[in-house]
């Protein structure tokens, strides 16, 4: 990812990457039947949102930062904007807000500090990052390894030309409000083997919590103390033929723990799938954090 | 076939009822790749055949649209040869591609075991089928072999091996492997559950090349010993 200096008059160099840093775009669709996960952002939305306020395409790659702490120094004066999960924003020290497009000059550095609720933090420059891209994306895709390693202290990232016009708005509006309801809302349409659970409707009744082992492959469902019972299977359908997995698909092991899969999810899975969130649930759910509580509407 | 339902943005096609699901999963998968890279179906990204299924998957939040899925269904339904028209996958025709294998791999014995051969018969039996990629998955490049063409030696009987009891931390790249009726060939280091054969040092996946595997759904194989 380090680049000769000169080739790139605007770049990122990385002091700090938090828990875990990555470059995402879109993904990289188109190559699911040749064993490719889709990858790209895990909240796509909060990405989108980012690149349309720097006017970038909506897919130009950004970083996405999973639970703050990424720290960068940018050389030439860049245009840049903090979304998804709301953090501290620090350019040289000095405090700038989230969710609204931010110039800084060459020399300075930009920090983002741990979120306030969420998980997933996007920031997206001008531009874009430029890392090689791999099948038409410059993911990280952390189940396949795919694309370009997750950021390290050191690296030196370019910044790209996908550029647009100027945007004809750089703040957003009202969207940066975080998710802080008790019970974060995830909604779910009926999925291709819910008859393979004796009750599906178990899924929708009482409450989740997030597994600590939630990663960008999945979320992990577990159930909160006494509060409901899990998803048991019938005793055929335990396990199904290797089969096609949607986006946010929630499948059902054998431990009844749900398991939502997010953006590197595998191509084919072998336990049934008995509900599959909308869009707009699978960039909420990537955004849940270890120990929140979840609870499913069809 | 049967629609099952996969949310907004996707939808599964199973074929379980029909003689040779995975050859009618293969076939719908390939007819629909091929509207799909002719400009058909323009929010769909992604048909990925399985072993009795076919997943069409639409842009993320775009919705997919199943009037325009029925009408192409509808249109490609007459029988065709598999995958004309799809540039990523062979047709039906096409010479297998040929993987050397050196046969010392550490489960031949318990192959021969479980299927009630002697070592050679496994061999000879994996050597002269001719086998199809019915579908991918697992890791990016690893092609499901199934057997396309019986040749004179005990497949039945190796078809009976099923998965191993344990699985391998680690298996290496290029490794040949049988189990529950499929043979695969891992394109690279993972973990895996499957009987080991033997290993090749065919080079299955590329990502600079297009399409990025050498296997691809469809794409007739056979393996020679080396």
């Amino acid at each position: 990812m380090t680049r000769p200096s000169g080739a790139h008059p605007q770049h990122l160099d990385v002091l700090a990457t938090g828990a875990l840093s990555t470059v995402q775009d879109l993904g990289r669709p188109g190559y699911a039947h040749l064993g490719v996960p889709l990858s790209g952002a895990a909240d796509r939305g909060a990405l989108r949102l980012a690149n349309r306020l720097v006017g970038n395409p909506e897919g130009a790659a950004g970083v996405e930062v999973t639970l703050g702490g990424l720290s960068v120094t940018v050389a030439g004066d860049l245009l840049m904007v903090v979304t998804g999960a709301p953090c501290a924003v620090l350019v040289d020290g000095r405090p700038t807000g989230p969710g609204a497009a931010f110039v800084v000059r060459d020399g300075q550095t930009v920090s983002l500090g741990t979120p306030t609720s969420q998980l997933r933090t996007y920031l997206a420059v001008r531009g874009g990052i430029d890392v090689p891209s791999v099948l038409g994306s410059r993911s990280t895709d952390t189940l396949s390894e795919l694309g370009p390693a997750p950021l390290a202290v050191g690296d030196r990232v370019a910044v790209g030309s996908e550029r647009d016009a100027w945007p004809s708005t750089t703040e957003a509006p009202g969207t940066m409000t975080s998710v802080t309801e008790d019970v974060v809302a995830l909604h779910a349409e009926p999925g291709p083997r819910a008859q393979a659970l004796i009750d599906p409707g178990v899924l929708y009744d009482g409450l989740w919590t997030v597994n600590p082992s939630s990663n960008r492959v999945g979320v992990r469902l577990d159930r909160i103390d006494a509060d409901g019972a899990l998803p048991e299977t019938r005793s055929d359908g335990g396990t199904v033929a290797s089969e096609g997995v949607a986006l946010g698909s929630v499948q059902i092991p054998p431990s009844g723990q749900p398991v939502v899969f997010l953006a590197d999810h595998p191509v084919t899975g072998g336990y049934p799938v008995a509900a599959v969130l909308t869009a707009d649930s699978v960039d909420r759910a990537a955004q849940l954090v270890p120990g929140q509580r979840v609870r499913l509407h069809r | 076939m049967r629609e099952l339902p996969a949310g907004r943005d996707a939808l599964l096609l199973d074929f379980s009822d029909e003689d040779t699901p995975w050859r009618s999963a293969l076939d719908v998968a390939s007819r629909l790749r091929a509207a799909m890279t002719g400009g058909e179906l323009p929010t769909v990204t992604d048909v990925v055949p399985a072993e009795t299924t076919v997943l069409v998957q639409a842009v993320p939040g775009r919705g997919l649209d199943h009037l325009g899925l029925h009408r192409t269904l509808r249109r490609t339904s007459t029988p065709s040869p598999i995958a004309a028209g799809d540039p990523d996958t062979a047709s039906a025709s096409d010479e297998p591609v040929v993987i050397g294998v050196r046969y010392d791999g550490p489960d031949l014995d318990a192959v021969a075991d479980l299927a009630g051969l002697d070592v050679d018969e496994v061999i000879a039996t994996h050597r002269e089928t001719i086998w199809r990629v019915a579908f991918m998955g697992f890791a990016p490049g690893f092609g499901y072999l199934v057997p396309d063409r019986p040749g004179p030696g005990r497949l039945d009987a190796l078809r009976s091996v099923p998965r191993r009891s344990e699985s391998r931390t680690s298996v290496p790249a290029g490794a040949v492997a049988v189990a529950a009726g499929y043979s695969a060939v891992y394109p690279r280091a993972s973990p895996g559950g499957w009987h080991l054969l033997g290993r090749s040092d065919i080079a299955l996946w590329d990502v600079d090349a297009q399409p990025p595997a050498v296997l691809t759904p469809g794409r007739l194989v056979r393996f020679e010993a080396t």
